[in-house]
């Protein structure tokens, strides 16, 4: 019986033009592809802008290669200051596709910083000594655990209790950035320990040339894999199988823009300053045309990539994250399944407070110091990163690579910016607009596909 | 229908409120293997609500369930499913933003030896049961937000019967279907009366239901108005029940029977 489907579903697709198909085949998601386009362009924008700065003149095609937009210092800075909202926005889309929100989540992040900055630098010193090389994990683990414990809470209130997460959120938002401030009474906590700092990235958080081409490698070899898995899934059932010029396309494009991140990465190398240092402590002469060390991936994109893995992981292959987008799609349906929902909200929420501890560990480390302040208005970028990432406020759409490109869309538009010398005001407005009309298109694109 | 074996389903003396009004008060209804039970009554006469106490969806304030002859615990949908209760619900009850094997397994999901959704199984005995409900069917693909009504009511109907219930709940089944759909219903309903499933048909239109039933149940402001083998009385007595709540001589009075 599987062999009509079969002639059934080529019959349909040849109706189809010729890019209708192509888009059929590769069954990719045009919204997200949307998305990367947009990105391209205003990375474009951005090159072009610089370049005219630079250049002094703005009808210039050399405006493209002079511009310092699309360098590799530029786009690895970006990545790392990407890294802090990515990672909370990939626990922020299961929280809006439930229909619930977190505005909680820039307070959690201070106050559970706070913590782990004075737990590395007041609390451990006295008790197992300065710089103990098990410093770094205590911290993270104890900032790991109040994160759970702090999202378990609101996400008590929220499911058990009744309350609306605006509301328990909202509460939280004021209740944890005091918290932050009580536990110092606001005195700002430095240094942190030298190998929880490897968190924050810099020439020393980051991996160098060999080990992201080692990463770029396995990531190729698991994106090959992962396509010859779902082939042979679907041959077990004898299913309709994309072509295979499909297959091999997917499987070429995704190598090509991973091997291309890693020698972007590579490509930007150490200032010259820290190479000097780097030389007299390791005793290395600096050769005449000067010492070229690479950075590589740096640390907090990885832990952020690697927080975007597990977390598509378990919203699409898991049983928790299919409960999570049933209850998004239609809370009461999912209760009659049987769905205890309550729990699984909990659960969310207790997700969303362990991301905020991880990005409290990006932020502090790369700070090299805790403050009461910090991470004050990430939530509304968390929730933009998430919203202009697909994410529907009606519930139960999103995907957790959108909301993670969202937030390189957010962080772009900011750092380009910054490379204009535009003022802070003036960002703001920009930033805000786009938003609005991120969102404004994107109702646009459901109401046509739908 | 032979009434000599235990009952598969016996609701005693069952009462739920709503704040102060009574939804349903003290009704009893019995169904027995291979048999269908029409309960009838207008809308708000509590039938939805008495069915939903049985399937886990409400909990009852008073009253015993028992399956088989033996007492039994409902105090959630999984509860009711674990006995083979299973229920289509007047709205359906779909996850609509989901594929439609999602939503055949949802709270039941295929996993894989490792902890994981086994999709492609899904996948595969969704095309097997949707093969034999709806042959044309093909969208297996697209969330379920995107089908016919038709096509969402098979989905549904085909949830209630993949996992071997002993008991299907329809609440109002084709109030949302065409002629046609309709008459597949029927058939459908007739396949697993001869497969010893015992069936509750839901509905406030007795035309929709009379033909189908062995015995029609009929409620009014949350009593039992009485029962009736559809052999012993005629549509317009029963409608006289759902309307006026009186009893013809055919049938059995419950509590609510007007005197």
């Amino acid at each position: 019986m599987s062999d009509p489907a079969i002639s059934l579903d080529r019959a349909r697709s040849s109706e189809l033009g010729i890019v209708a198909r192509f888009f059929k085949a590769t069954e990719l998601d045009t919204r997200l592809l949307g998305m990367i386009g947009a990105m391209v362009v205003i990375w474009l924008v951005f090159q072009f802008m610089t370049g005219a700065k630079v250049n002094g003149q703005f009808l210039t095609l050399n405006n493209f290669i002079d511009g310092q937009f699309l360098t590799p210092r530029n786009l690895w800075n970006l990545s790392v200051q990407t890294s802090s909202i990515a990672v909370m926005a990939t626990g922020m889309v299961l929280i809006i596709v439930t229909r619930n929100i977190d505005l909680s989540v820039g307070s959690i992040l201070g106050f559970v910083g706070m913590i782990m900055g004075v737990t590395q630098a007041e609390f451990l010193p006295r008790l197992i000594g300065f710089e103990h090389p098990a410093t770094w994990i205590i911290a993270l683990g104890v900032g790991v655990i109040t994160g759970a414990l702090i999202g378990g809470f609101q996400g008590f209130i929220i499911a058990f209790l009744g309350v609306p997460a605006f509301i328990v959120t909202l509460g939280g938002l004021l209740v944890w950035r005091g918290a932050a401030w009580w536990v110092t009474s606001g005195r700002t906590v430095a240094p942190m320990d030298s190998t929880f700092r490897l968190m924050g990235g810099g020439p020393e958080g980051s991996i160098g040339a060999f080990w992201s081409w080692i990463v770029g490698v396995i990531a190729c070899v698991a994106i090959v894999g992962m396509i010859i898995n779902g082939r042979r899934q679907r041959k077990r059932f004898n299913f309709p199988r994309r072509p295979i010029w499909a297959e091999v396309f997917m499987a070429a494009v995704g190598c090509v823009l991973v091997l291309g991140a890693v020698a972007i990465a590579n490509a930007y190398y150490w200032p010259i300053g820290i190479v000097r240092k780097y030389a007299e402590a390791n005793n290395i002469t600096i050769p005449d045309g000067g010492l070229l060390i690479s950075h590589g991936i740096a640390i907090p994109v990885l832990i952020a990539v690697a927080a975007g893995l597990i977390m598509t992981f378990m919203s699409t292959r898991t049983r928790f994250g299919r409960y999570v987008f049933a209850m998004g799609g239609n809370p009461e349906a999912a209760d009659l399944a049987g769905i205890n929902t309550r729990w699984v909200t909990m659960k969310i929420f207790i997700i969303m407070g362990i991301l905020c501890a991880i990005a409290g560990a990006i932020s502090t480390a790369r700070l090299n110091a805790a403050t009461n302040a910090q991470g004050t208005l990430d939530e509304l970028l968390t929730i933009a990163a998430a919203v202009i990432g697909g994410t529907s406020l009606a519930g139960g759409v999103g995907t957790i690579a959108g909301a993670m490109i969202g937030a390189v869309l957010m962080q772009s538009l900011s750092t380009g910016m910054v490379l204009l010398g535009l003022d802070t005001p003036l960002q703001n407005i920009v930033v805000g607009l786009v938003l609005v009309v991120a969102v404004w298109l994107d109702t646009i694109y459901r109401r046509r596909t739908a | 229908m032979i009434n000599t074996h235990t009952p598969l389903i016996d609701m005693e003396d069952i009462s739920i409120a709503f704040g102060g009004i009574r939804a349903v008060d003290g009704a009893s209804i019995d169904l027995f293997p291979g048999e269908v039970v029409a309960l009838l009554g207008h809308n708000g006469a509590g039938k939805s609500t008495l069915i939903k106490i049985l399937s886990g969806a409400y909990k009852r304030d008073n009253g015993t369930i028992k399956v088989n002859g033996e007492e039994a615990a409902i105090n959630n949908p999984r509860d009711a499913k674990a006995y083979g209760i299973e229920t289509i619900y007047q709205t359906l009850a779909l996850a609509d933003n989901v594929d439609t094997a999602a939503n055949l397994y949802l709270g039941r999901e295929l996993m894989t030896p490792w902890g994981t959704l086994d999709d492609v199984a899904m996948e595969h005995s969704a095309r097997e049961v949707m093969g034999r409900l709806n042959p044309r069917f093909q969208r297996f693909k697209d969330p379920v937000k995107a089908l016919s009504g038709g096509q969402r009511q098979s989905v549904a109907i085909a949830r209630a019967i993949l996992f071997n219930a002993r008991i299907l709940i329809m609440d109002e089944p084709t109030a949302a279907l065409g002629p046609q759909e309709t008459a597949q219903v029927g058939e459908l309903i007739k396949q697993l009366k001869s497969e010893g499933i015992g069936i509750f048909l839901i509905s406030h239109d007795i035309h929709d239901v009379f033909h189908l039933a062995d015995r029609v149940a009929v409620m009014k402001n949350g009593q039992v108005v009485g029962t009736a083998k559809v052999g012993d009385v005629n549509e317009d007595e029963v409608l006289g029940m759902i309307i006026l709540g009186k009893c013809p001589p055919g049938a059995i009075p419950g509590p609510g029977a007007v005197k």
